[in-house]
């Protein structure tokens, strides 16, 4: 059976499992963001804070994904459903680089400028949402985009564990020993990283401060 | 500046030392009068520029006292007390995602001042520092350095503070547009009688806008004078940078 034919017989469920993917990588994402934001956020306000905040999102990225999916099985309500295991192994990988771009992007902030807003009297807050986020978006973004590209590939492995998504293929594949049932779960899976890198990376651009008006 | 108290700055035996212990300031005792110019002259470390942002609590005062208005900053709420103060430095700082117009108008838009107020003011401060009113719209990035100065110095007014922190504003700037800037300040400083604590290493720039001159060096008050007493001051470290200038004639040229 070639590529080609699998794909045209196996169109719906390539669709189902490619939407599955996507589901995965878009929750997970926007729970790494809610989380890891405010603390990249507050490591900027807390220094004292920084290194066991940055440490601990180390230590989890350092796990094998696989034996993450294991760890977190017990946990209440997660482990109950694969999906949501998946969701939630895939939210503390993406965290790291949430958490440190977004100290870099705010702590990066040229230092006459945030002078200057202090001293003309912005509060803390005014001067967080007002200047420092907007001017750190671009490098929140790219760690957005990071941990996208990251989840993406990360996602085929919450299979594994009955997650679903693209890696249902590739483990159908594996256990056929089929390079067409592979490709067919591996390519989508590249395209989607390939676009989100691309989609997210104008975003950036958009958001870098020194835009032309 | 009729309203009561007068915008003045005291500083009283004020030190600072970094938590390391380092002093880098000590002892300092300062008066700015209403509606003059103090200079805080001095070489690189000297600790005019931290003396500066002590005023407005960018930095904390280690042991002394600090008053503005005539009452101690530390008894002041810190965003209200930096309102009432305009700050404009050497880097300007403006912000790169705001158009000129957002950024001189900023603090009269957190003091919710209502919009169309607002731009009248920010219009008013556009010609005030001699820039054409097309420029509002556009990006600090798009603005030469004169002009960004410019746009500081316009931005640090515009709430109509009483008292101005300026901390070697024309410093990065060509001879020429300097000469221009601080001209324009003279002439600015008139009208508006601020008061001002204007830092700068450059003799020539103090005895050209000071009222008064105040030398430090090494974190110490070393003489607090007019500029006339500066330039004919015995005392040794005076005379070193009055030298170290050859400002002999600068007085004459200066003040017309």
């Amino acid at each position: 059976m070639n590529f080609w034919t699998f794909i045209s017989q196996n169109k719906v469920e390539i669709a189902t499992l490619t939407g599955e993917h996507l589901w995965i990588v878009g929750i997970s994402t926007l729970l790494a963001v809610a989380v890891g934001v405010p603390l990249g956020i507050l490591i900027t306000r807390k220094p004292a804070l920084r290194k066991p905040v940055i440490a601990i999102a180390n230590i989890i990225q350092t796990v094998p994904s696989l034996a993450l999916f294991g760890f977190l099985l017990p946990a209440p309500w997660f482990g109950e459903r694969a999906g949501r295991l998946a969701i939630l192994a895939l939210t503390l990988y993406a965290l790291l680089p949430m958490i440190r771009n977004t100290y870099a992007g705010i702590t990066g902030v040229d230092r006459a400028i945030v002078e200057a807003a202090r001293g003309m009297g912005l509060t803390d807050w005014q001067l967080l949402y007002k200047v420092q986020l907007p001017l750190a978006a671009s490098v929140i973004l790219a760690g957005i985009r990071i941990a996208v590209v990251i989840s993406i590939g990360l996602a085929t492995i919450a299979a594994a564990i009955g997650a679903g998504g693209l890696g249902e293929l590739i483990f159908r594949g594996l256990a056929m020993v089929n390079n067409a049932v592979i490709l067919a779960g591996a390519i989508p899976a590249a395209l989607m990283a390939l676009l989100a890198d691309v989609f997210i990376g104008w975003l950036e651009k958009r958001f870098a401060p020194t835009r032309e008006a | 500046m009729t309203d009561s108290p007068q915008p003045t700055v005291q500083l009283r035996n004020v030190s600072y030392r970094l938590p390391s212990g380092h002093e880098i300031l000590r002892d300092l005792n300062l008066d700015a009068q209403c509606g003059e110019v103090l200079v805080l002259l001095g070489r690189s470390g000297s600790g005019k520029t931290t003396a500066l942002k002590l005023v407005n609590r960018l930095r904390e005062h280690s042991s002394g006292d600090i008053s503005v208005d005539g009452r101690s900053t530390r008894d002041w709420n810190v965003i209200q007390l930096r309102r009432h103060i305009g700050y404009s430095i050497q880097e300007v700082g403006l912000f790169p995602h705001f158009t000129i117009e957002r950024n001189i108008g900023l603090v009269p838009e957190l003091e919710n001042w209502p919009e169309d107020k607002i731009r009248a003011r920010v219009d008013e401060l556009v010609k005030l520092v001699g820039l054409s009113s097309d420029i509002g719209l556009r990006y600090p990035h798009q603005l030469s350095g004169g002009q960004r100065q410019r746009v500081g110095v316009a931005r640090a007014l515009a709430a109509d503070p009483p008292i101005l922190l300026m901390d070697e504003p024309f410093g990065a700037l060509d001879p020429l547009t300097r000469a221009d800037l601080q001209r324009e300040f003279l002439s600015l400083q008139q009208k508006l009688k601020k008061t001002v604590l204007f830092v700068t290493h450059d003799l020539h720039e103090a005895l050209l806008l000071g009222t008064r001159i105040a030398l430090l060096d090494s974190g110490r008050l070393v003489s607090c004078s007019s500029p006339q007493e500066f330039l004919s001051s015995q005392e040794p470290l005076v005379k070193q940078y009055v030298e170290a200038f050859g400002a002999g004639d600068v007085l004459n040229r200066g003040r017309a």
